[in-house]
């Protein structure tokens, strides 16, 4: 991959922040590179390499136990990550540009509280909540319950976005008579399009590896990755769970890559 | 702010009048809550109770809502790799119901589960949890009409302190917690004595290479039998001197952990590792190749001051939804050549008598699954201890602190 | 005075007009917050509220408070010799963390946010976050195996000289804090700087002369309302992190979250666990709020 540089002209500045850049990318995959390779060995145990194997990948195509709890995983991460950034974005969107109608300590309060409490005492008074007014307990509680801590993520980055933006681009729309949508479409959209796709990735990332609130609110049927290999703790993790990680990195590092070709062909 | 704190006034008395007739109206999902309220009258219970009782040996009445372990009963491919029965299709293909599994990570998550009234028609909690879960009533009585296989159970495990007579549970599978370590590190000619940890002179050459469980009962366990106490003690005095034990203890270990020890002492990472007999002999082996033993270099021994033994066990909760089924698929599993199956898949011992004949050669034969006779009367089993289980925690967090 | 305000001057032609205008924009604003805060009233804070409701109930066998006997033990706790030792060392690790992340965090956001091409931008962000993806225990493991005896990391310290053994000390906790959290921090970074005007840069860097200078004037003001997002969203769950500390740091020390966790855990005193966590709650929640409303009012 090429960089380009913002100015053109490669300062010392420039030069050292690329190099932080790559390193810090190293740090990011160096563990991952170790669940890759490990994922092809033969050994049991973690950590021992025991020669080139696709043991892990075979016993994983064939563990359905283990493959219905990553089709959980992936159904609540997504729908969850769906909902909670357009509801974050939303009251992001509300909170910053119409900041006089409602009284800000309030819905501050509400939007901070899920982020600063505790996973387990979050998780006992969902669980509490839901078996009280009823909800049965399954997937659907558990996309409810990554909904609600997800929602503040989002709404944190979209906000840091927002802070201060300029929105003569909307009034000059406004003016131009761009329907409220049109508006939105084509201008507030893109203009926060960092801030959502940074609190959508976040989503995406919490409900992933969520463990503790989703462990409480499960129902039957519906454990997920992050608690089946919790519990495996138990007996003893064994390198499957490095041939799903690696499967799922790889695969999402396809897709991105993918996409990214989609998009380069379509604007050529 | 002022409006905020008014509406939480409001809603929390509006919670507290749900919360008070919360007991006797909530229907969760077919369940009871008992708990909150003194169990004066609880018709469900009585309801689920009848019902159960009502069972009679090998009926059905739906689907098989099972709350285990992960890969704590051999099933699918992993059944077939372990060369074992795969128990959950052969329970559905001769009762003809289907089986949804749903795991737990931890005893408390199920418990909280339970108590909130999700429902479940099979669970499997270990000892302490079964003696706290009766206690509140979130347990059946297993009707022994229906697990005629109750009868199966060796002497030894039929009168436990949590569940005496096996009313409401019967045992699953059963281990020790004891010491791992590598040969050469340690004296173990005359035995292998806690001291290994908690002695300095003793474990002074290994400082740096020893590592604990970080579980309030387990570890504050291990101190109290170096102590010469009863790992259920109740007195202050020695919880604290245990307490005071770990914390002197600390500079000498590498870690508290229950992740993965079995894994860093094979690599040797450790030396000396306390832990759960399972664990290490499933290291153990999976670190052999076919030039190479690892049971030629680690070993796992039962301490000569004595050891905590755990048993998990197959209960029925209040919140079960098909009872028979549910009484059903614990009397399979208590089957003897079930019950041995589990035990080739696990590496745990069985409490099942019946269960021997079918149970590997070489699993009965080793000491470290089945403790000789002598040992077997070292060993103490947990207890729930009420109110006084928060001092062990508070002590514990205080050692560590 | 902020932005907003002076445009409102400037462009006020008519007061009673815009102010109208402003009202109909408030309401429909207003909507725009209505689903998710309809949202975490339904999950959380009616939920919460039995938290707190608990924190004054008594222990029970099960864990699941009684709600007969009232009493005040899990906040008269709160002031307990052992609580203050370990929210001290809890707010020490959390605050050494977000200064950590926040130091390399921000080059890295920087970095990112100056790629010319919109597309290379996009993809770098993803790329943060994609190890993330895998499971977060072996992500751990694998932390452990590079810093243990014959580690990777270990044997390029024995090499320099620098360091031995890294694992079960306290480099290997932040070490797996910063790797956990940096995400946290990278994201609201890249969403404040990439929106940044480059050209009011290049001006300060004609106006200021020295580049440093350019920086902490323009650049750092500027991007404010990210380091603020970002250290929240660090400082806040690393208070409560105990898994990688645990696991990276070998556990001889408690930390808060673990704390929390014992109590409605093995300890089942979840009186004690609601107080502790309606205390952090508050606390937390007042702290937040100045500190966003700081970040808010630069510039």
């Amino acid at each position: 991959m090429t960089v380009q540089q913002a100015g053109g002209r490669r300062s010392r500045m420039d030069r050292w922040l690329s190099l932080n850049g790559w390193f810090v990318f190293a740090f990011l995959y160096l563990p991952i590179l170790v669940v890759i390779v490990f994922s092809f060995s033969g050994a049991s145990n973690v950590g021992i390499w025991g020669g080139f194997s696709l043991r892990w990948y075979r016993r994983m195509a064939g563990n359905e136990q283990l493959l219905a709890t990553l089709e959980n995983t992936l159904w609540v991460a997504l729908w969850s990550t769906i909902v909670a950034t357009v509801f974050g974005t939303a009251a992001a969107l509300a909170l910053d540009r119409y900041r006089k109608w409602v009284s800000r300590g309030t819905f501050d309060a509400i939007l901070y509280m899920p982020v600063i409490i505790p996973d387990v005492t979050m998780a006992v008074m969902l669980l509490l909540w839901f078996t009280q007014i009823g909800l049965p307990l399954g997937r659907l509680s558990i996309v409810l319950a990554h909904i609600a801590f997800n929602i503040s993520f989002v709404a944190i980055v979209v906000r840091a976005r927002l802070a201060h933006m300029d929105s003569s681009m909307e009034e000059a729309a406004a003016d131009l008579y761009a329907s409220r949508w049109q508006t939105f479409r084509r201008v507030t959209l893109p203009l926060i399009m960092p801030g959502v796709l940074g609190g959508g990735l976040l989503a995406l990332t919490l409900s992933l590896d969520d463990v503790v609130i989703t462990s409480f609110v499960q129902g039957p049927g519906s454990t997920t990755l992050p608690v089946h290999v919790f519990g495996l703790i138990r007996r003893s993790v064994t390198p499957e769970i490095n041939a799903v990680s690696t499967l799922m990195v790889t695969a999402s590092m396809i897709l991105v890559f993918a996409s990214l070709a989609i998009q380069r062909r379509g604007q050529n | 702010m002022r409006r905020l704190l008014m509406l939480f006034a409001a809603l929390a008395l509006v919670a507290t009048a749900c919360g008070d007739s919360g007991s006797t109206t909530t229907q969760a999902s077919g369940g009871t809550t008992g708990g909150t309220e003194a169990p004066a009258t609880e018709p469900p219970a009585t309801g689920i109770q009848a019902s159960a009782d009502a069972c009679t040996l090998g009926e059905t009445d739906g689907n098989l809502n099972l709350y285990n372990w992960p890969e704590y009963i051999p099933h699918g491919s992993l059944a077939e790799e372990a060369e074992v029965t795969d128990l959950l299709a052969a329970f559905e293909d001769q009762f003809e119901v289907s089986v949804v599994l749903t795991e737990f990570d931890s005893n408390e998550t199920m418990l909280a589960q339970i108590d909130a009234g999700v429902g479940y028609d099979v669970v499997v909690p270990s000892d302490y949890m079964v003696s706290i879960m009766r206690s509140a009533d979130l347990l059946v009585k297993l009707n022994p009409d229906a697990v005629p296989n109750l009868s199966n159970i060796a002497a030894e495990f039929t009168d436990l302190p949590y569940d005496p007579g096996n009313q409401y549970s019967a045992p699953y599978q059963w281990g020790t917690t004891g010491i791992g370590y590598a040969y050469g590190t340690i004296d173990d000619e005359a035995g292998v004595s806690w001291g290994v940890i908690f002695d300095p002179a003793m474990s002074a050459g290994n400082a740096g290479f020893i590592s604990l469980l970080d579980d309030e009962r387990e570890t504050m366990g291990a101190a109290l039998i170096y102590l010469g106490y009863s790992i259920n003690s109740t007195d202050p005095a020695e919880v604290d001197a245990a307490a005071a034990l770990i914390k002197e203890t600390k500079d000498r270990l590498a870690a508290f952990t229950s992740v993965g020890y079995y894994d860093l002492l094979v690599s040797g990472e450790f030396v000396v590792s306390q832990g759960w007999n399972g664990d290490f002999l499933a290291a153990y082996d999976e670190a052999s190749t076919d030039d190479y033993d690892a049971y030629e270099d680690f070993g796992y021994a039962i301490p000569t001051e004595g050891a905590a033994a755990w048993v998990d066990t197959i209960a029925v909760p209040s919140t079960v939804e098909h009872p028979c089924s549910a009484q059903t698929f614990i009397n399979f599993i208590l089957d003897g050549f079930n019950g041995g199956e589990l035990t080739n898949y696990n590496y745990y011992a069985s409490p099942n008598a019946a269960a021997e004949e079918f149970i590997y050669e070489e699993i009965l034969e080793d000491p470290s699954i089945y403790p000789l006779p002598e040992v077997l009367e070292r060993l103490e089993f947990f207890e729930d201890l009420g109110d006084f289980g928060t001092y062990y925690a508070d002590a514990y967090s205080a050692a560590k602190s | 005075m902020t932005l907003t305000d002076e445009r409102t001057e400037e462009v006020a032609v008519n007061p009673r007009l815009e102010r109208a205008a402003r009202r109909r924009e408030s309401w429909r604003g207003f909507l725009h917050a209505v689903p998710a805060y309809v949202y975490l009233i339904v999950f959380f804070v009616l939920p919460l509220i039995v938290v707190f409701v608990f924190s004054f109930a008594s222990r029970s066998r099960t864990g699941r408070p009684e709600l007969e006997n009232w009493n005040v033990d899990g906040w008269t706790r709160l002031t307990d010799e052992l609580v203050r030792t370990i929210v001290t060392r809890s707010l020490f690790v959390a605050a050494l963390n977000t200064v950590l992340c926040l130091i390399i965090g921000y080059q890295f956001a920087y970095w990112i946010a100056t790629r010319r091409k919109q597309s290379t931008r996009t993809i770098l962000l993803i790329l943060v976050l994609i190890p993330f993806w895998s499971n977060f225990l072996v992500r751990t493991y694998a932390w452990r195996m590079l810093l243990d005896s014959d580690g990777y990391i270990t044997q390029l310290g024995e090499l320099t000289g620098l360091w031995g053994r890294t694992l079960f000390t306290l480099p290997a906790v932040f070490l797996g804090l910063l790797y956990g959290y940096l995400p946290f921090m990278v994201l609201p970074l890249y969403a404040a700087i990439e929106r940044i005007d480059w050209s009011l840069v290049e001006a300060g860097r004609d106006l200021y002369a020295s580049g440093t200078k350019a920086f902490m004037k323009i650049t750092l003001p500027l991007s404010r309302p990210g380091i603020v997002a970002g250290s929240i969203l660090v400082f806040i769950p690393s208070l409560g992190a105990y898994v990688t500390p645990d696991i990276l740091g070998g556990a001889k020390t408690t930390l808060l979250g673990n704390f929390i966790v014992t109590q409605f855990g093995a300890a089942r005193n979840w009186p004690f666990g609601s107080a502790l966590s309606s205390a952090i709650l508050m606390v937390m929640l007042l702290a937040t709020i100045l500190y966003f409303r700081s970040g808010a009012r630069t510039v």
